[in-house]
């Protein structure tokens, strides 16, 4: 990973380019990351990838998370390898939820999904994980060639891997949840 | 060892006497009875299938794996006569359901359990197709008797091929004991086969009829 200087050096390449597209820098976790705004993305990678001297021509993985309750809620990583220094970089784009705060809409609130631009051209592995992303997360790769759910039904409804996502299954009896139905087993 | 090789070369010399026609009065009537056995056609034809299940190669998960080890030499299905896993649905009459069933798989188990020929038989291994087990989720199927019959549960996470093979053994008891019976007429689903369609999606006529024939045999029985 780049060092701490450098990685702020990083940022300003990026900046140069384009105000405001770079956020934050953080060296937490032994991983260095560059967290950046949705709109810049596209900007911020091709740039990581085509500019001579940093070279992170290697996409290793595209992965949504979801941070309820802060905002913003949502966040997409790629995780990016240089192979000629073996060094790797994080970028996060932080991205809002447009359903937030209207739940009086009921339904329609739910339909309203983040948005982000897709990557695939620049780096065509990204096709299936940005699907895998959509599935799980709901969250549309603005010109994704194929955006369609991937390892859930395709008639799924809902997004399962969110925070406020109920978890499935069916009620079990154990010891600790007992006290809910006393002498159940007479 | 003498007496019983005298026993035995008593034994033959009688059998010679049969072929030969020299055999007369009670020791033919002797003869006869101690080689013979009645009993009705229906038991022995379920004797015969419970002594000679062909499973299904279909493994779902980590159950899979103890499926399999039931088959080698130190578990031995072969003793019970189910060794020979067969690859194609048609040619199979037992379904081990070995492992969890997700959502987007139940669809598939199903279809390959509809292209088993009758009579056929289910087994649930474990506590993933039995119940969902530890995957109480939403991506998981909360027990596989919810879309399609089952006849055994063997608990278990994974179940011991051992507990499989007792789970089996049940099984066949299930076959001897019961009469010949589809599936369909043990859990009083007559009438629901999948019907031959014309592209319209009406059921054709032969498809119609078979059905009616179906449920008429339930009423009457």
């Amino acid at each position: 990973m780049p060092d701490a200087p450098g990685l702020e050096l990083i940022a300003q390449g990026i900046e140069k380019g384009r105000d405001g597209t770079v956020i934050e820098t953080s060296t937490e976790h032994g991983r260095a990351t560059l967290i950046v705004n949705p709109d810049g993305v596209l900007h911020a990678l091709s740039w990581l990838r085509d500019t001579p001297e940093q070279g992170y021509r290697f996409l290793s993985s595209v992965h949504a998370a979801d941070y309820l309750p802060a905002t913003p809620r949502f966040a997409v990583h790629y995780e990016l390898l240089c192979r000629e220094r073996m060094e790797r970089l994080n970028v996060k784009a932080l991205l809002a939820d447009p359903a937030a705060g209207d739940e009086s809409n009921g339904a329609a609130a739910t339909e309203k999904l983040p948005e982000l631009d897709s990557c695939v051209a620049l780096y065509p592995t990204a096709e299936y994980q940005e699907r895998e992303a959509y599935d799980f997360f709901g969250i549309v790769f603005r010109g994704h060639p194929d955006l369609r759910r991937i390892l859930m039904p395709e008639d799924y409804v809902g997004w399962p891997q969110r925070r406020d996502y109920p978890i499935g299954g069916e009620p079990v009896l154990f010891t600790h949840n007992e006290i809910e139905a006393p002498r159940w087993f007479e | 060892m003498e007496v019983e090789r005298e026993s035995l070369r008593a034994r033959q010399l009688r059998a010679r006497d049969l072929l030969r026609g020299d055999l007369e009065g009670r020791d033919l009537e002797e003869y006869v009875e101690e080689r013979l056995l009645t009993t009705t056609l229906e038991n022995v034809l379920n004797w015969g299938r419970s002594n000679a299940l062909f499973p299904m190669t279909f493994g779902l998960a980590c159950c899979a794996i103890e499926m399999m080890s039931m088959v080698t030499s130190r578990y031995d299905i072969a003793r019970f006569g189910a060794e020979a896993f067969r690859a194609s649905p048609r040619q199979a009459d037992m379904l081990i359901l070995s492992g969890r069933v997700s959502v987007k798989m139940a669809p598939v188990v199903r279809r390959v359990y509809d292209q088993m020929l009758e009579p056929k038989w289910v087994i649930a291994m474990g506590a993933c197709s039995s119940s969902g087990g530890m995957f109480a989720n939403y991506a998981v199927v909360q027990g596989a008797d919810k879309f399609m019959p089952v006849d055994i549960h063997v608990p278990g996470c994974p179940p011991r091929p051992e507990a499989l093979l007792h789970g089996f053994n049940k099984l066949q008891r299930l076959v001897r004991g019961e009469p010949d019976l589809g599936w369909r007429e043990r859990y009083n689903a007559a009438g629901t086969e999948e019907w031959a369609r014309f592209e319209s999606g009406e059921p054709t006529k032969e498809a119609l009829e078979r059905a009616a024939r179906a449920v008429e045999g339930i009423e009457d029985a």
